[in-house]
């Protein structure tokens, strides 16, 4: 379940990179036009993302016997 | 000043690289893989170093100086997603069967999965002249920071011979571990200048606000993507960073971790990297509109080392070029390893097998593997000194094959179904549809498919899918205990 949700939320960032609303838009967030801020905070939500999925969805069939020991 | 600066950072690099090799044994396997023992920060800086090169910094600042902020969505953050999902799914795998099979290349993965040795063949070809394009951007980046840094001073050719001359000298004396050794240290040292120099710049321009100011009276185009990135171009364009999964320089430097916990940091922090680099490259060349607003074409490549020599000259200008040399060579070192290790593994090796010559020595493999890298690297030099394009097209362009091939990868470790004849079929699609979209863009360089907005990328990216499951689905299955190798139920 753990490793399904992870791989939902992979996809949902994938989908969230494309940020149509703030396309056209030049106001300043955070110190940066708005495209450029949610773009950085973006990359520190996969941050969170890739975090959970070394927890929770750690390849199976790579180096089993790390698996174990774990 | 400036001049000693940097050549005094060379220096450094040489020492790094030549005390890498007290620690070197003189085998094949350390000399290209380290004896697959590098831990899991060192193989963050090196995978991040090695991937970052001249396009990070002179690349994606000109970028940012034709097109704006989009440039970090188009690219960077792009990465930072697609990049560590790379990692997670395929380096560990392919770090495990390399480890359990002893492979040393991709050609050998390919020979071995389905075992054929002229899809090996092709693939080897279609890899290399892939990465000279890469190559390139790297000795004409080189070539490029050190005249502006000299304010002209110091002619571009010999820029790039710097780069190329100590490149050879510490790849050939420490191999991988030297490589990722030298890595670690510069892309440590381009990380931090970087943001060191965007505070500088910033701050002689009034500060972040003030700059910002003075750019929407100036170029109000720059704070948006309006109609320079179209959203279809955003979303193909996350296609490009999957050229991290066929990148040789890249697979080396997989095999050479120490376990597949070492994936962990690069999986988790790599997105903070990119950040790291790429906010200040984005920044500094779209601020470059205040100081320089006329550059064209091909001039914009220079505009991050520019502002470099206008805002902080002396040791502070002569450290910052340091950096960009740092994230150049970073690159130039595993991409020219990488194919010495293909020449010598793949070539020279495996065909001195097939003949029923003996076997190289060690030392011999190492030897033939030096002379591979001077040779690829003194090519690489003679050809910056006649090319002259704009480095971020080359680069997409070496992106946009490489990633292509990624399905050969995926159906390897993915798909027990896939056949010798999918991965060749996808490979001559592949190569069919690169050169008839880089004839079709040539001298064009905001083509997209059909004016659409779509890059090209996506369709050759596609067919390459395509004709691996056609390919594959209609040849016979493949053999049971071979994919067993691969893929242990």
């Amino acid at each position: 379940m753990k490793r399904l949700l992870v791989y939902l939320l992979m996809g949902a960032l994938y989908l969230l990179h494309n940020d149509l609303w703030a396309w056209n838009d030049s106001r300043m967030v955070l110190g940066l036009p708005v495209g450029l801020t949610y773009h950085v905070l973006f990359c520190f939500a996969v941050v969170g993302v890739m975090w959970l999925a070394l927890r929770w969805a750690w390849p199976r069939d790579v180096d089993p016997a790390e698996v174990e020991q774990r | 000043m400036t001049l000693a600066v940097v050549i005094a950072y060379l220096g450094l690099v040489l020492v790094i690289g030549v005390l890498s090799h007290r620690l070197a044994a003189v085998t094949g396997e350390d000399y290209f893989v380290a004896s697959r023992t590098i831990g899991p920060f060192v193989l963050l800086m090196t995978l991040f170093g090695t991937h970052m090169t001249a396009f990070a910094l002179l690349g994606a600042s000109a970028e940012s100086y034709r097109v704006g902020i989009g440039v970090f969505s188009l690219m960077a953050s792009s990465s930072a997603l697609m990049v560590p999902l790379v990692f997670f799914f395929v380096g560990t795998r392919v770090w495990s069967i390399g480890k359990r099979l002893s492979l040393l290349t991709q050609v050998q993965f390919v020979r071995e999965r389905w075992g054929s040795d002229a899809l090996g063949l092709a693939l080897f070809v279609v890899l290399v002249l892939l990465l000279v394009p890469y190559l390139l951007i790297g000795v004409m980046g080189g070539g490029i920071t050190l005249a502006e840094v000299t304010d002209g001073q110091v002619p571009t050719w010999v820029g790039g011979l710097l780069v190329s001359v100590v490149v050879v000298a510490y790849v050939s004396y420490g191999g991988l571990r030297g490589t990722s050794w030298v890595n670690t240290f510069q892309t440590s040292l381009f990380m931090v200048l970087g943001a060191v120099t965007v505070t500088v710049i910033v701050s002689r321009l009034g500060g972040l606000e003030a700059a910002f100011a003075r750019l929407r009276e100036a170029e109000p185009a720059m704070l948006v993507r309006g109609e320079r990135i179209s959203p279809i171009q955003l979303l193909s364009y996350t296609l490009i960073p999957l050229s991290v999964g066929m990148f040789p320089h890249i697979f080396v430097h997989w095999l050479s971790a120490r376990s597949a916990a070492a994936f962990r940091a690069p999986v988790a922090l790599y997105p903070l990297c990119i950040a790291v680099v790429w906010v200040p490259s984005v920044l500094l060349g779209i601020f470059g509109h205040l100081d320089f607003p006329e550059l064209q074409g091909p001039e914009a490549n220079s505009v991050l080392v520019r502002m470099i020599a206008l805002h902080a000259p002396g040791i502070l200008g002569g450290l910052l070029g340091a950096g960009v040399f740092a994230a150049i060579m970073s690159s130039l070192d595993s991409q020219s390893l990488s194919i010495g290790n293909m020449f010598t593994q793949d070539v020279v090796r495996h065909y001195r097998r097939r003949a029923g010559r003996p076997e190289l020595s060690e030392s011999q493999t190492v030897w033939v593997g030096r002379l591979f890298v001077f040779a690829v690297v003194a090519l690489t030099f003679g050809l910056s000194l006649v090319v002259n394009r704009r480095i971020f097209g080359l680069a997409v362009w070496s992106f946009t094959g490489f990633s292509a091939l990624l399905p050969i990868l995926l159906a390897g470790l993915f798909w027990r179904r896939s056949t010798a004849v999918g991965a060749a079929a996808s490979l001559v699609t592949v190569v069919v549809t690169w050169i008839w979209f880089f004839v079709r863009a040539w001298g064009r360089p905001d083509y997209s498919v059909g004016g659409t907005g779509l890059d090209p990328v996506a369709v050759v990216f596609g067919a390459s899918v395509l004709a691996m499951l056609v390919g594959s689905l209609a040849s016979r299955p493949p053999d049971e205990a071979a994919i067993e190798r691969f893929m242990p139920r």
